[in-house]
């Protein structure tokens, strides 16, 4: 056997990549509304012949990191992109994003107007939103109904505290209240910037000090941290989104306060035992009710670095308009199509009957203000997290920090201030003080 | 009478400790292979359901949602390119450092293996860089690449041990009955060698077919590996254990099936060395 024609063979081979003249590469997250998006991305295709649309699904993190290796390298790996509200604006600033071009049978006014100032950077928009959320408090009727319980429109942290001691019951593994504990900037810190907010705290004052040890953030993080270890299930501080729409699924949680779209799983009978027993509430407040939900669109954006910016651009009109709306509610039902984006979804009856939840997402949606999110003024944009690079490293340092104290393995007041720490750390090497 | 035959203490509890550390090495794999097999329902169910019935729903739906064939096709081609390309470099620089020591010798063995004690995290901008310079981004040829160099220190430091339990006399003798560089190569080394050729790429191509990090962060569309399709069932919003599960069992299940046929070559290969 001839050795150098095996190798050269197999060189060949290596190298052999079928060109695909007119791929559109897509990078996009596992959530079921994308997952839907590309099966009826064959539509797409046949309205448009010759184009040929290639997925790359990734990990959340992964995407991220994937995604600002390509921009910042002009790498062209990517045509469409799936981003969120809080890296729009950064890259939009950098330069990174290409704005999107709509026409008149897009419809851009029918946007709802917290997505669409979101999701600009000077009035001009960057990223589509293709679904979005807000927060609010999900709980179990029935249990509420048993205690005696009966929630306010948008109750108050101390009602809430109340009604989880009345609902926890150990004894049949019910815990009266899951909330998020894994550290992460989108993690446990997008559910308890809110909290924070509500208790009148902030991120950062108008010089750009970080407030992490801050009065309300302790009174905040205290009450929190008391209240998942009375009333909350064990191993919390390892519980993010998923871990809690399982445990909420099994009957296991009698609240929770997390994103919008967490009501479409937990009243699907085929994914929750408890379907038929769910009721909602906005997020509760304390002293105010500023920044008391949060502000989340996933969206399409166009890389600078794109080849096609136009057959792009085409995409993300078609993926974003109301005629995609139309065209999953003709093939899955009313109930499953993307949210938290048009007006007119939210104005049509067929919509509002199916999706029981759809009232109260539209007033959390409507209510989240990323521009005025906190009691005192604040020099940041974002509900949840402020929207600057610095934020992530911040974000992530601080809900380490808030995790271990919930695990029990320091104190509040020590966490806060080593989150303080890191925080002014960050923010000094930045230069903004 | 038959008598019940009698083990020692000793011997009993080292039969338990290997078995437990097996099950213990075992039980991911076995809890991925029983969540594949349940729905999304049944797999997040606590307490864990330990009777059920399965259901193959998983298996369709990962091979309708994506194009398994072309992920395994990638993980062939890149698995077994970077092994073979590995081999044609490892070996003869395990030869000349096994048979032809210097002063240097260790010392640029060392540094090979000092380069796989860097995060390779840590070069990922430079890498795509140059990748994106070349044209390599998304390609099989630039995976084959980066694994090879990925697996290359270890390929090396297993053939320089392989090579150096084989006496230098064999060689000598070759030499004095007139082969060259060649001939000594092909007609002597090799065939004493063969062994632990086999091992060393057979490891090589384990973990080139394992390889995550590089797959994930190089390759988009076209050259993605079967650990590229594994990370795409995972979800921030959603319920996604069973079908992750299934998509693990799909990618790991030729790896793994491999692997049982070349154990034996496998575990001759990594305790080689370990007792003279």
């Amino acid at each position: 056997m001839n050795v150098k024609a095996c190798v050269a063979g197999l060189l060949a081979a290596c190298a052999f990549t079928p060109a695909f003249a007119t791929d559109l590469v897509i990078a996009t997250v596992n959530n079921g509304h994308m997952i839907e998006m590309e099966k009826l991305g064959k539509n797409f295709e046949k309205e448009n012949p010759g184009v040929t649309l290639k997925w790359v699904t990734l990990e959340e993190s992964v995407l991220r990191q994937r995604v600002t290796n390509d921009i910042a390298t002009k790498g062209g790996q990517f045509d469409v992109m799936t981003i969120g509200m809080y890296e729009t604006p950064i890259w939009a600033a950098k330069g990174w994003l290409v704005p999107i071009k709509n026409d008149a049978a897009y419809d851009v006014d029918d946007l709802l107007p917290a997505m669409r100032n979101g999701l600009s950077l000077k009035g001009q928009l960057y990223a589509s939103p293709f679904y979005g959320e807000s927060s609010m408090l999900m709980y179990r009727k029935d249990l509420a109904d048993k205690a005696g319980i009966k929630f306010a429109e948008r109750p108050t942290w101390d009602q809430v505290r109340d009604a989880a001691a009345k609902m926890t019951d150990p004894a049949h593994g019910v815990y009266g209240i899951c909330l998020r504990g894994k550290p992460g900037w989108g993690d446990n810190m997008a559910f308890l910037t809110t909290l924070v907010n509500a208790y009148g705290g902030q991120w950062f004052d108008m010089k750009w000090k970080p407030q992490v040890n801050s009065e309300p953030w302790k009174k905040a993080i205290n009450f929190y941290v008391d209240l998942m270890k009375k009333y909350g299930p064990p191993g919390s501080s390892s519980n993010s989104f998923n871990e809690i729409l399982a445990l909420y699924n099994e009957g296991k949680c009698g609240m929770w306060i997390d994103a919008t779209i967490a009501a479409s799983f937990i009243s699907d009978p085929k994914q929750s035992k408890v379907a038929d027993k769910v009721a909602f509430a906005q997020a509760p407040s304390a002293v105010t009710d500023k920044g008391a939900n949060w502000l989340w669109a996933w969206a399409l954006g166009v890389p600078a670095s794109t080849k096609q910016p136009e057959l792009a651009q085409k995409f993300i009109r078609w993926a974003t308009s109301k005629d995609y709306i139309k065209l999953v509610a003709a093939t899955n039902g009313w109930a499953n199509v993307p949210t938290g984006t048009r007006k007119s979804t939210y104005a049509n009856p067929e919509f509002t009957k199916a999706a029981r939840f759809a009232a109260a997402e539209l007033k959390a949606i409507q209510t989240a203000d990323p521009e005025h999110s906190t009691l005192p003024p604040s020099p940041y944009v974002g509900v949840q997290f402020a929207a600057i690079p610095e934020f992530q490293a911040i974000g992530i340092a601080v809900g380490q920090q808030i995790s271990a104290a919930l695990a029990g393995s320091e104190t509040v007041d020590q966490a806060l201030n080593q989150g303080q720490q890191a925080a002014d750390r960050e923010m000094r090497k930045a230069g903004y003080y | 009478m038959h008598t019940p035959r009698k083990y020692p203490a000793a011997q009993v509890l080292r039969a338990l400790v290997s078995w437990l550390t097996g099950l213990l090495v075992f039980f991911p794999i076995l809890w991925t292979g029983m969540t594949a097999f349940k729905t999304e329902l049944q797999a997040i169910a606590t307490p864990a359901l330990l009777v059920w019935t399965p259901t193959l729903d998983n298996f369709a739906e990962v091979q309708r949602r994506t194009d398994y064939l072309l992920y395994a096709e990638n993980s062939l081609i890149t698995s077994v390119g970077s092994t073979l390309i590995g081999l044609l470099l490892a070996a003869p620089a395990a030869y000349s450092m096994a048979f032809f020591q210097n002063a240097r010798t260790k010392d640029l063995l060392v540094w090979m293996l000092s380069t796989k004690m860097l995060p390779a995290v840590g070069v990922l901008v430079p890498i795509y860089v140059l990748y994106q310079t070349f044209g390599l981004l998304d390609t099989r040829l630039g995976l084959t690449i980066i694994f090879t160099l990925s697996n290359l220190p270890i390929m090396v430091w297993m053939l320089y041990s392989y090579f150096k339990e084989i006496p230098r006399e064999i060689l000598e003798a070759a030499r004095m009955d007139g082969a060259g560089l060649y001939q000594e190569f092909r007609h002597v080394l090799l065939p004493l060698g063969v062994g632990g050729l086999a091992s060393t790429a057979l490891l090589c191509l384990v973990l080139s077919w394992n390889e995550a990090f590089w797959s994930l962060n190089l390759s988009a569309a076209r050259a993605g590996t079967l650990a590229s399709l594994i990370a795409s069932f995972s979800s921030p919003e959603g319920l996604f254990w069973s079908k992750l599960s299934a998509a693990s069992m799909m990618a790991a299940a030729p790896i793994i099936v491999f692997g049982w046929f070349c154990q034996k070559q496998l575990v001759q290969g990594l305790t080689f060395g370990a007792v003279k």
